[in-house]
Parts: structure tokens; C-alpha cells; sequence
């Protein structure tokens, strides 16, 4: 009877480890799908802008980096398991990262303000002095 | 709730860990971190080169040969190492995944088969730099600069200095990560791990793996794509 029970038991214990295994391998596929067709996307996109000049670089770039973060968010919560650990862990490691928010905003500003500074000295230049 | 809030206390009094994490899992996320503020730090730094110059290589023009084919191919041998490095990020989870339920031959099967991954990546990377190198690329001189009377003129400097140390400095993080992951595979094989009784190590250096992984994606937009 004992012998019985924990044969079932065993059993049962298999069966879940089973189950586990097979739902956590699905969901890695999964990720593995979206990452692929993300990535097939963008590519998609490239190309067409490649020859068609559509859509304007300004929206193509904005799409670019919206799918890169996608693929990040999947990559960090999914592959790097960020998403299943408990909030304290989470927190720790995405604020510090905000930093990037101020660090691009401001950076990529002033490197844009350079060549609008220069760029508008150029056409002054040629505007003061005609060529001879 | 008062549930959760409790629980919380009773996690910072000591004794376990608030972020029921190892503490070298917890300093594997602290050091990925710092990495991230390097390589951030370099990606916008070539933004904001990029944004300062009135003129820039396409990237379609620049990456735009394959191995054996002898024509214009924009975009598709990067887009195949993309395509390895994700692959190899698949495997690398699924060892982990082995690791949990302490399957030691799919662990080295799954570890031996990013180890590959890792391999290929590299090679697809040599052969990019070798091209790029011939055709007279280096991090001081390029030849990517606008048409002028049908004749290629010298691109900005910058060009070929940020794509050579950013795609450089990931290279050499594929490069660690394959040793590191040879390194654990040699451990796994031994049975270290079974042991040990816990298969962490493969956690931690699935995290770098995946780690090396998310970098890529932001280094294809930042090179490939914009």
C-alpha cells in the first residue's frame, strides 16, 4: 500500500516536472519568435526605405528604436528571468538605468546643436563674402 | 497586502536576501549594470558625433557584402549574425533551463551549442572586419564620404573609430563569454555542479551571455539600421 502511494507519488511529481518543463520551453520559444520577427521587421523595414525612401527617416527611426526596445524589455524579462524576481531586485536594477533618459537627451542635443551652430556660420560666411 | 508588507520586513532584518538572489547573482546584475553605462556610454557618444557631422556613411551602402556572393546585399550577412547571437541566447536559456531541473547532458549539450553560436558570431565578425579593413577602413581613414564627380571622397574619421572600438569592445565581450562558457561546459562535464548540488554557475553566465546579446541589439540599431 505504502509502495502504492509513493509509485503514484512519484509519479504525479514526474508528471509536474514534465509539465513545468514543457511550459517554461514553450514560453522561451515564444520569445524566440517575437525576437525573430522583430528582428525581421526592422530588416523588412531597412530595406524598403533602402529603395523607396519610405516612410521619412524621421518616422523609420523613431519605429527602429521602439522595436529595439521591445526586443530589450524581452531579452532583460524574459531571457535574463528580470521579470519573474521579486520587486526590491527589479527597482535596484531599472532605476539607476533612468540616468540614460537625461545622459541621451542631453548629450544628443548638444552634439545636434553643434552642426546647426556651424552649419549656420557657414551660410553667414558665404553670405558676407561673395566669392571673388 | 499587509501580507506582502510584512514579508518585506521581515527580508531586510537579515538572515536572507531581500532580493532572494545569491549574492553572486545579485553582483553579476550590479557588474551587467556598470557594463551597461560603458557601452551606453559609448553609443551615445557616437550619437552625438553622428548628430554634430553634416555628413554620414548610409549604412546601407557600407554594410552591404556577404561571403561568397558577389553582389550588392545590403543588410543580410548582419542580419544573420543577429540571427546567431539570438539563436545562442535561445540555447543558453534552455541550459539554464536544464540547470534547474539538473539535467546535466542537456545542460552541456544546450551550453556547447551557445559556445558554437558564440564561435560563429566571432568568425562572421572577422570576416566583416576583414572586408572593411581591405576595401581601406580603418579607425583613422575611410572612403564612405559623399560622390563627388563620380569618385568616392574620405568619410568623417569618426566613422570607422566608433564602429571599429563599439563593435570591437562587444567582439571582446562574445570572445570572454565564450571562454567563460568553455570554462563552465569543462565544470559541467566534470560534474562539478551535481556536487555542488546547484547548477548556478550556468545562471550567472547565462546572464552575461544574454547580457552580450541585449548589447547587440542596440548596437545592430545604432550601426545597421539609423
Amino acid at each position: 500500500m505504502e509502495m502504492e502511494q509513493q509509485t503514484t507519488l512519484a509519479a504525479t511529481l514526474e508528471d509536474e516536472s514534465a509539465h513545468a518543463f514543457d511550459s517554461t520551453v514553450a514560453r522561451i520559444w515564444r520569445v524566440f519568435w517575437i525576437l525573430l520577427i522583430v528582428t525581421l521587421v526592422e530588416i523588412a523595414l531597412a530595406t524598403v526605405h533602402y529603395f523607396t525612401g519610405m516612410p521619412p527617416v524621421l518616422l523609420r527611426n523613431v519605429i527602429f528604436l521602439s522595436l529595439t526596445l521591445v526586443k530589450a524589455f524581452y531579452i532583460v524579462a524574459e531571457f535574463m528571468h528580470l521579470r519573474h524576481e521579486v520587486k526590491n531586485l527589479i527597482l535596484s536594477i531599472m532605476i539607476p538605468l533612468l540616468l540614460f533618459i537625461w545622459f541621451i537627451t542631453a548629450f544628443l542635443t548638444d552634439g545636434n546643436s553643434w552642426r546647426v551652430d556651424r552649419e549656420r556660420r557657414v551660410t553667414q560666411t558665404e553670405q558676407v563674402s561673395p566669392a571673388p | 497586502m499587509s501580507t506582502i508588507a510584512s514579508t518585506q520586513k521581515v527580508n531586510w532584518k537579515g538572515g536572507v536576501s531581500p532580493y532572494n538572489v545569491s549574492y553572486g547573482k545579485l553582483m553579476m546584475w550590479f557588474f551587467l549594470m556598470s557594463d551597461a553605462f560603458t557601452f551606453g556610454a559609448f553609443l551615445i557618444s557616437y550619437g552625438t558625433t553622428r548628430l554634430s557631422a553634416s555628413y554620414w556613411p548610409d549604412p546601407n551602402e557600407v554594410f552591404d557584402k556577404a561571403p561568397f556572393i558577389n553582389a550588392k546585399l545590403p543588410l543580410v550577412f548582419v542580419s544573420l549574425m543577429t540571427f546567431i547571437l539570438i539563436m545562442s541566447s535561445v540555447t543558453m536559456v534552455l541550459a539554464v533551463h536544464a540547470g534547474h531541473l539538473r539535467r546535466r547532458k542537456e545542460v552541456a549539450k544546450w551550453l556547447s551549442l551557445t559556445i558554437l553560436g558564440g564561435i560563429l558570431f566571432l568568425s562572421c565578425q572577422a570576416y566583416e572586419w576583414t572586408h572593411l579593413i581591405e576595401g581601406g577602413t580603418t579607425i583613422s581613414h575611410n572612403m564612405f564620404g559623399p560622390i563627388v564627380d563620380g569618385h568616392h571622397t574620405p568619410g568623417p574619421a569618426a566613422f570607422g573609430a566608433f564602429f571599429f572600438t563599439i563593435t570591437g569592445f562587444h567582439g571582446g565581450h562574445v570572445f570572454s563569454g565564450v571562454v567563460i562558457n568553455t570554462i563552465v561546459l569543462i565544470n559541467v562535464l566534470k560534474g562539478t555542479y551535481d556536487r555542488r548540488g546547484h547548477y548556478e554557475m550556468v545562471e550567472k553566465v547565462g546572464l552575461y551571455w544574454h547580457f552580450v546579446d541585449l548589447v547587440w541589439v542596440f548596437v545592430f540599431t545604432c550601426f545597421y539600421l539609423l
